[in-house]
């Protein structure tokens, strides 16, 4: 009888090209994911070297990161974002690999479009030059982010040399209460095992908790998996994975579809297969959470209050939490229910796939947002998601509640078009990062679900979402 | 091509904070650049600089005593979050060769190596060491010896490191790591060719690109 392995070891052993003691494998890469950030260096590098891109037919090409969120027709005032899309054209016309450029009725955030389209399956190795392209993995892929020169190699060699990373089984068992999310469910995770709790590990979510969760939970969790340290976040493809990529475009037809779903089959961990390490939370216990600080592990329950610095016992953690307090310009003992909203933006490859979009609408139906918000946005995260959601109406239900309903793409998740958190405001995001200046230079982060970043938008502060008079039955 | 790394002697500037991610060593306003130099200048450009580009007094790398630093010292998760290599260019661009931290956050640690950095993981009591010597002594140097695998200074502390043999190798050679790969084409060649059979399981399906997207509007 075979050794029992893990979805990772299995995975892993499957696209080992070559291995020689001592140095790293040399691991074939199934689909390769570039947008405009990261990828011209490596092209250009590739060019120098007079190296082709060797398999263009599994490389796919995005515009997302700078792209602009409204007058999309309108010429791109900004000149460095447009070089950024010109060499992203540039390389992929010369080379043949596919592009989804801005005007594409395909386009959208790398994570989010992956998966949509069919590109992401189980089984396979996905990388992109991206920490978040851990959400693959929720398909039961082993899907990591890479450097730019490892962009360039992929794109040279479709291989990556790789050191076999550690194994993390993270257990939530029980069922999710009202209102607590898959958002909820990872950030509690983070606040648990630490923003560096996962670091030279790939973690394997799993219990009966994650097995409820839809595709779109699924990719949330995994999504921030790296937030945790861990380069990959993975969920064992079953019945819910098949039905979600069935009649996706990229995706096997027909026989070719079943011959497919019977090898996903034999990926999930055998039983008896160990971990190096294993953690178990239990959903009951899981309250909505809310980050307080500056990194995502710096969370508490949304019926909490502000740590106090001094409650640090390690002096290193003392001064983080001072100086991510001076940052977020907030005072210990503060209830977080208290904490009054500049902004509210819900997007990002974290959270604005159309289940998102529709818990998020239902918070919001009837009802219009604080007076005391500045703004709050709406970033749906693909065009699929934005057609799919106008017709069902959303897109009027967020606006009449006093949203700004916008085009696809990575948006004020990360700023580099106009969608700046101006200094000094205070924003409920559904995004995945709270670092200093994320959503903009001296802009104060609070990472949410979407339903409660909705919610949050109508009170103008954070408020239990659990509370009877909001809608959040049935939210992923 | 990267620079081979060897030896290096080199004044060390402390960087005294955990969790310090990459978005803080290279904001996103300049990861849209396309190039992989000239980003020295911009290095913790938010915390380096206040309005107007001057330099922020109280920023460690701004102190008179650090400059012409080369050894950065920090603390644990060093280079968390984003992926963006822009990071390690900035690292070395500013004139780092060497980060020693008692922890790294893994694709900042790896796109060290592919830049000719060398990161150096020591346990939190010799970084703890380190951070209190430098600050004790203005001018505090370190040699860091990669063949023997050793960071030592002036005053007898000799720390020894570890590191995975074939990532020394490739840095005190400056490897083509592309090239390395391209010598095993044929294997490469040999396993696509394997899983042909299986094609459907592992190459894209063919889509008409202009029908798909005119039907998913």
């Amino acid at each position: 009888m075979a050794e029992a392995r893990t979805l990772y070891e299995k995975i892993w052993a499957a696209h080992v090209v070559h291995e020689e003691p001592g140095k790293p494998a040399l691991l074939y890469i199934d689909r390769h994911l570039i947008h405009e950030g990261t990828s011209p260096q490596a092209f250009a590098g590739l060019k120098a070297a007079k190296r082709k891109v060797r398999r263009p037919d599994l490389t796919f090409a995005v515009m997302d990161h700078s792209v602009p969120t409204k007058n999309r027709h309108l010429p791109v005032l900004d000149a460095t974002a447009m070089g950024q899309f010109e060499a992203l054209a540039r390389n992929c016309a010369e080379t043949g690999v596919r592009l989804f450029d801005m005007h594409s009725a395909n386009q959208g955030i790398v994570h989010i479009i992956g998966p949509e389209l069919g590109i992401t399956q189980p089984g396979l190795t996905i990388v992109c030059g991206d920490s978040h392209t851990s959400t693959h993995g929720a398909f039961g892929a082993l899907a990591f982010g890479i450097g730019t020169s490892e962009v360039e190699h992929v794109l040279a060699t479709q291989c990556l040399l790789q050191f076999k990373s550690k194994t993390l089984l993270v257990r939530v068992e029980g069922t999710r209460p009202k209102g607590v999310t898959a958002k909820d469910l990872i950030l509690a995770i983070i606040g648990k095992i630490g923003v560096a709790g996962g670091t030279g590990h790939v973690i394997e979510y799993g219990g009966e908790a994650v097995r409820a969760l839809s595709m779109e939970g699924r990719m949330t969790m995994c999504n921030m998996s790296i937030e945790a340290g861990a380069r990959a976040g993975m969920v064992a493809p079953d019945e819910t994975t098949f039905a979600y990529i069935e009649g996706r475009p990229f995706t096997p037809r027909g026989k070719d579809f079943q011959t497919a779903v019977d090898f996903w089959k034999t990926l999930p961990s055998d039983p008896g297969a160990k971990y190096d390490e294993e953690v178990v939370l239990r959903a009951e216990e899981i309250a909505p959470q809310v980050t307080w600080g500056t990194n995502p592990g710096m969370v508490t329950n949304v019926t909490g209050r502000v740590p106090d610095p001094e409650s640090f016992a390690d002096p290193v953690d003392r001064e983080a939490a001072t100086r991510a307090l001076q940052y977020m310009g907030l005072k210990p003992g503060t209830a977080i229910q208290d904490i009054p909203l500049d902004y509210v933006f819900i997007g990002s490859c974290t959270n604005s796939r159309i289940e998102d979009l529709r818990a998020a609408a239902r918070v919001v139906a009837g009802k219009h947002i604080a007076k005391s918000l500045k703004a709050a946005l709406v970033v749906p995260g693909s065009r699929v998601v934005k057609a799919q959601a106008e017709k069902e109406g959303l897109d009027k239900i967020f606006a009449d509640a006093g949203f700004e309903w916008r085009d696809a793409g990575c948006s004020m998740c990360i700023g580099m078009n106009d969608d700046i958190l101006p200094a000094g405001q205070r924003c409920a995001s559904t995004s995945n990062r709270n670092f200093e200046g994320r959503q903009g230079k001296g802009g104060r982060t609070h990472l949410v679900s979407p339903v409660m970043a909705a919610a949050a938008a109508i009170a103008g502060h954070f408020v239990d979402v659990r509370d009877r008079h909001w809608n959040v039955d049935g939210v992923e | 091509m990267m620079q081979p790394f060897s030896e290096h002697q080199g004044l060390v500037a402390p960087l005294d904070r955990v969790n310090v991610d990459t978005d803080q060593m290279i904001p996103k306003q300049f990861c849209k650049l396309l190039t992989r130099e000239g980003y020295g200048r911009l290095l913790f450009y938010d915390w380096r600089y206040l309005d107007g580009e001057k330099p922020n007094p109280d920023f460690v790398l701004n102190h008179l005593r650090y400059q012409g630093a080369s050894i950065l010292l920090g603390r644990a998760n060093l280079g968390c979050g984003s992926s963006r290599e822009h990071a390690a260019w900035g690292v070395l661009d500013y004139g780092f060769r060497v980060v020693i931290a008692p922890s790294f956050a893994d694709i900042f640690y790896n796109n060290c190596f592919k830049n000719g950095i060398l990161p150096v993981q020591l346990s939190d009591a010799q970084v703890d060491e380190l951070f209190r010597r430098t600050y004790a002594k203005e001018g505090y140097r370190l040699r860091v010896d990669l063949e023997r695998q050793t960071i030592s200074d002036d005053n007898g502390l000799v720390y020894n490191f570890e590191i995975d043999p074939f990532r020394k190798y490739a840095l005190q050679k400056g490897l083509d790591e592309i090239g390395l790969t391209l010598e095993h084409e044929a294997k490469i060649a040999a396993f696509e060719k394997q899983r042909n059979p299986q094609a459907p399981l592992f190459d894209p399906a063919r889509v008409d690109l202009k029908i798909f997207d005119s039907t998913t509007k």
